[in-house]
């Protein structure tokens, strides 16, 4: 009995130690990309590559969910604002939730899905067939050659991707509210451009996608940096990548609506 | 060869982003419909400024003409102190009256310029000198049932 208590003392000790010795591996991973990121730059087609698969291959998921969460969300819109008989109305709901939470956090979410699991599977299976190992013997330094690239391919996708994912969701909006309910397009545009602000609404929707992507991207690579290399490992990294960065976007966001739009 | 292709794809998809980032700007926001970098800045107080909040609407004749800048306190005068920024194309004579008016029953709230007949007319930091508060629907109700009180009162005293 006594040998359990000391048992499971030993476990929640070790739990959170562990914890706390991967924080401070991943603070020091994420300096490091940020130090070595200067070969990202200089030799930009490696970091193109990584925009196309970080970026244009999740175009068809981000395009297609933002048209029908901008449609959900003109329907929605709709109904609830036709019962105050102000459904024009609903051209300012859809692009204010689009620009300032949805866009950058379902494109985010998507993000985190479909780019940043694939980083990270590539970067653990790179380490589980040694070719870090490989890169190293051969003195090139594999955060500045692998991780960087892919880092700053996602970080400059992901805004793009948010931008892409809002504009995609007002255009869902006008589909259904103007062309199939029938609000009228001058009141629906006018509406809206009356209520969003240039720098409050789409510059802190921009601000937020860049700090999300640098946030999954991060997280993505540490994850496959840090793999164990088994395939066991490997898929274990995957899975938390997903986890840990959705979860990492939706508490980011809390933050970041706390000091963006409370203020005022 | 595969690196072409790459290329025009990525190409097309940093064009498509900086275009989307643009409809958002135009299309989706205000920048459009302001032009900040010609405009003239007027004060007018008020007795009691109602939901009023920065960014407001100024309009004459339904036409937007600028905007609500900013809002203080007078604590000399106890008034509200509301800085209008207006569009340097519009013009208005130093008589110039501004109230606080509310679009549909449950909108948002304005203010209102309606011109006099002053040849001179306002320039920048120039100061209302008529203006009119919001209505504060408390009050009305209020007037109202002590209207409704006081008639009833003289009726039943006719009697």
């Amino acid at each position: 009995m006594d040998n359990l208590v000391v048992r499971a003392l030993r476990h929640v000790g070790h739990l959170v130690i562990d914890g706390v010795w991967r924080l401070g591996y991943a603070s020091r991973f994420f300096l490091l990309v940020l130090l070595r990121s200067g070969p990202s730059f200089r030799r930009f087609p490696l970091t193109i590559r990584e925009i196309y698969f970080a970026g244009v291959l999740s175009l068809i998921i981000i395009l297609v969910s933002g048209l029908f969460v901008g449609m959900v969300l003109g329907l929605q819109g709709y109904d609830t604002l036709q019962r105050f008989g102000s459904e024009e109305a609903v051209g300012t709901l859809v692009a204010l939730s689009l620009v300032r939470e949805l866009g950058p956090v379902v494109a985010a979410l998507l993000f985190a899905s479909r780019a940043g699991s694939a980083m990270t599977a590539e970067i653990g299976l790179m380490k589980a067939t040694e070719q870090i190992t490989a890169l190293d013997m051969m003195a090139i330094d594999p955060i500045a050659r692998i991780v960087g690239p892919r880092f700053w391919g996602g970080v400059l996708s992901m805004p793009l991707l948010a931008a892409l994912f809002s504009a995609m969701g007002v255009f869902g909006g006008y589909l259904i509210t103007v062309v199939l309910l029938g609000v009228d397009a001058g009141a629906f545009w006018s509406q809206m451009q009356a209520s969003v602000d240039l720098t409050e609404d789409v510059l802190n929707g921009v601000i937020k996608s860049i700090v999300f992507g640098v946030a999954v991207t991060a997280i993505a690579l540490f994850e496959g940096y840090d793999a164990p290399p088994t395939a066991e490992g490997v898929s274990g990294a995957t899975t938390r990548t997903v986890v840990t960065s959705s979860l990492a976007v939706l508490a980011l966001d809390f933050v970041l609506t706390a000091i963006m739009f409370t203020g005022a | 060869m595969d690196r072409r292709v790459l290329d025009l794809w990525v190409g097309i998809f940093v064009a498509a982003g900086i275009a989307a980032l643009f409809v958002l700007a135009l299309q989706v926001s205000n920048a459009s419909t302001f032009n900040t970098g010609e405009s003239y800045r007027v004060i007018a107080e008020f007795d009691n400024i109602g939901g009023l909040r920065v960014r407001a609407p100024v309009k004459s004749a339904g036409v937007l003409v600028g905007r609500v800048e900013g809002i203080g306190f007078d604590n000399d005068k106890f008034v509200a102190r509301v800085v209008l920024r207006l569009d340097r194309r519009y013009t208005f004579p130093k008589d110039t009256i501004a109230s606080i008016l509310t679009s549909g029953l449950l909108g948002e709230q304005y203010i209102g310029l309606d011109g006099g007949g002053d040849p001179e007319n306002l320039a920048d930091g120039e100061r209302l000198k008529l203006t009119q508060s919001a209505v504060v629907l408390e009050r009305l109700i209020g007037q109202f049932l002590y209207g409704r009180a006081a008639e009833g009162g003289a009726a039943g005293e006719s009697k």
